[in-house]
């Protein structure tokens, strides 16, 4: 029998929860052993080559390439987890949901302390994607089927809920390993 | 008409969002090639009206695989903005173990992780054993040990800052936790393990470069400034000092620069294909003032490096272009490795001084509303600066952080390398386009990091289930 396989992405996140699934540390060994890595930032694979069992959303969605991305992830996994906080509720990227995004561009392009800007064109090339004017949870873009909360969701937690979800286990997660943070 | 773009997306084994588009025109010869840094946060301004002393926290969510070097920066401002710069001799050295740590961990990463694929396979090799996994399949001994190079950077941050990624160790004035002796000898029980194998990373990078020279010398390679912190005595030092910026044959452009004058000295360029600004010397141009960072800047920077081993590796290192600055781009993993070795020797040094368990935190002072913090993060020359009110409350917040710095360089290695390889070939390969992403990996570029700033798109979010279904609509304004 094949191995399930497994695909990651981080939307608007920091890669602290890819970190995160590494402090496994001398156990992704074993991982190895149990799953195929696909699309992902730690490989190469930047389109889907087969369908996944399980994908790992870390980040939520502040762009349109985000949005994109979730959708594919959606298509291609069976089972899809919010790892995270900002995965799960939009996380510190989500502070930002309470400002005019006006305000936002006009600190970075043209009102930092450091900014040199004298024709105070703002980046505006269509090989960057747009921006949505909030961050958004993933579960408000698809539907999704597990949350690992914390800030980042410990090794522990990820490698827990992972062995059994790759092992038809049912995932029961010990009080200590749930945390938000 | 007639151009073709051809277009990398996303750059993988880097962190964060990127992507490279590479326009052709009718001879398939290279016209424009770019690096698009397509992320986007906003801290700068969200993080206005916070409390100053939850920065160092919050802040580090920039990035979560040098938090460490956010948390530091940040706090090191606040010390500033609190007039309490000059920390307890126990409040430096467990913030200086944490920094060294995460340097550690930080390199280990990147160069087994997420380079040594290209090193130990090759550029062209099947990208479907092109990663980590397949390093763990065929070298099992050396994935274990970055792996276990890695944890232990890891357990030296969750020690210092209570959890290995996103800790809360430094606060504005001091640390809130100093060793005790379990913790202490916990540390030391490996440390001299991990310099060995500190010392056999930098074998295999210093080996690879060597043997190789002839092929990755041009390779995206380029003359330029270089800059970082250094030691009032010219020594490396990764947590603290002035500014020093170089030129390509080591001449001073500046000397032991106070930091918290840097607005004097740089500015940013805003360009429109580019979320990431291009940071320069004010008193140069955008033409001529920019530089490099990163551990390549910091080995050429410096003067000498004052633990004995990376010393003499520095020697080394040094000797391959006659001791004038190292301008190969692909140098910066020989570099790192130094560094890694650097790290190792200073954590030694750290773990054996009975200061690392004393139990004076903290100090105060007289409140300043302003303060800039600089670090060297593992990525290179962290900036951050921040004015507080009255209320305690952040009312200015600006970022400059590793990765910019190196925006001009890795777009001007990204050309150089497409211009090389990719320029008139009749078919662009998997792995000419790997060799693009080769050249941007050797800068180990944090690109969410690197992002600060939003648009603004009227998006409607459709809700699709697993079956591709919709299930709920939303307009996001």
């Amino acid at each position: 029998m094949s191995k399930p396989k497994l695909a990651t992405a981080s939307l608007a996140g920091c890669f602290g929860c890819h970190m995160a699934i590494l402090d496994i540390d001398d156990r992704i060994l074993q991982l190895v052993d149990l799953i195929d890595f696909n699309k992902s930032p730690v490989t190469d694979i930047k389109t889907f080559t087969e369908r996944c069992t399980v994908g790992l959303i870390e980040g939520g969605c502040c762009n349109e390439e985000n949005v994109h991305n979730l959708y594919d992830f959606r298509k291609n996994c069976d089972i899809l987890i919010s790892l995270g906080d900002c995965a799960t509720m939009g996380g510190i990227p989500a502070l930002r949901n309470t400002i005019p995004l006006k305000e936002c561009t006009d600190e970075a392009y043209l009102n930092g302390p450091s900014v040199y800007n004298p024709t105070g064109k703002m980046p505006d090339d269509p090989e960057l994607p747009l921006l949505l004017n909030k961050v958004f949870p993933c579960h408000e873009v698809v539907k999704m089927d597990y949350h690992l909360p914390g800030c980042p969701p410990s090794a522990d937690t990820i490698w827990a809920a992972l062995t059994a979800l790759l092992t038809n286990e049912e995932v029961n997660l010990p009080y200590e390993l749930i945390k938000y943070d | 008409m007639g151009n073709k773009k051809i277009t990398i997306e996303p750059v993988t084994r880097v962190e964060g969002h990127g992507k490279v588009t590479i326009l052709l025109d009718e001879e398939n010869k290279v016209k424009q090639a770019r690096l698009h840094i397509v992320e986007f946060r906003g801290f700068e301004r969200f993080i206005q009206g916070r409390p100053y002393w939850e920065v160092p926290v919050a802040v580090q969510r920039l990035c979560g695989i040098c938090p460490v070097s956010h948390h530091l920066a940040a706090a090191k401002a606040m010390d500033y903005v609190i007039g309490a710069e000059k920390l307890t001799p126990t409040a430096e050295k467990v913030r200086r173990l944490m920094h060294y740590g995460q340097t550690f961990q930080s390199h280990a990463l990147h160069f087994f992780h997420l380079c040594s694929p290209d090193i130990l396979f090759g550029f062209d090799a099947d990208p479907a054993i092109r990663n980590v996994v397949g390093v763990i399949k065929e070298h099992p001994d050396l994935a274990v040990q970055g792996v276990m190079m890695r944890k232990y950077g890891q357990e030296v941050i969750k020690i210092t800052s209570g959890k290995k990624i996103h800790g809360t160790g430094a606060i504005p004035g001091g640390v809130n936790k100093s060793l005790n002796i379990e913790e202490r000898d916990f540390l030391l029980k490996d440390i001299d393990q991990m310099i060995t194998w500190s010392e056999g990373a930098l074998k295999i990078a210093k080996d690879y470069t060597v043997d190789n020279l002839e092929m990755l010398a041009p390779f995206g390679s380029f003359d330029s400034n270089h800059l970082s912190l250094i030691r009032e005595d010219g020594a490396m030092d990764l947590y603290h000092g002035n500014i020093r910026c170089i030129d390509k044959d080591g001449k001073k452009l500046m000397e032991q620069v106070n930091y918290q004058n840097y607005l004097e000295h740089i500015v940013e360029e805003v360009r429109p294909w580019s979320y990431m600004k291009f940071p320069f010397m004010k008193n140069m141009g955008t033409e001529d003032g920019w530089y490099r960072v990163g551990p390549l800047a910091r080995v050429n920077a410096c003067d000498f490096i004052d633990t004995p081993l990376a010393e003499a590796a520095r020697k080394e290192f040094m000797a391959v272009t006659d001791g004038k600055p190292n301008n190969i781009t692909m140098a910066y993993h020989w570099a790192r490795m130094i560094e890694t070795l650097h790290s190792a020797e200073k954590m030694k040094e750290l773990l054996n001084d009975p200061d690392i368990m004393g139990d004076d935190l903290m100090v105060k002072g007289e409140f300043r509303g302003e303060g800039v913090g600089l670090i060297e993060a593992p990525r290179g020359t962290l900036f951050h600066h921040y004015k507080v009110n009255e209320n305690d409350e952040v009312t200015m917040c600006n970022l400059i952080v590793s990765t910019t710095h190196n925006n001009v360089a890795m777009n001007t290695a990204v050309t150089k390398i497409a211009e090389e390889y990719i320029s008139g070939v009749p078919e662009v390969t998997e792995g000419l386009l790997n060799r693009v992403e080769v050249g941007i990996r050797a800068y180990d570029p944090c690109l969410s990091c690197a992002t600060h700033a939003m648009g603004k798109m009227p998006l409607k979010i459709k809700i699709v289930g697993a079956d591709g279904a919709t299930v709920d609509e939303k307009a996001t304004f």
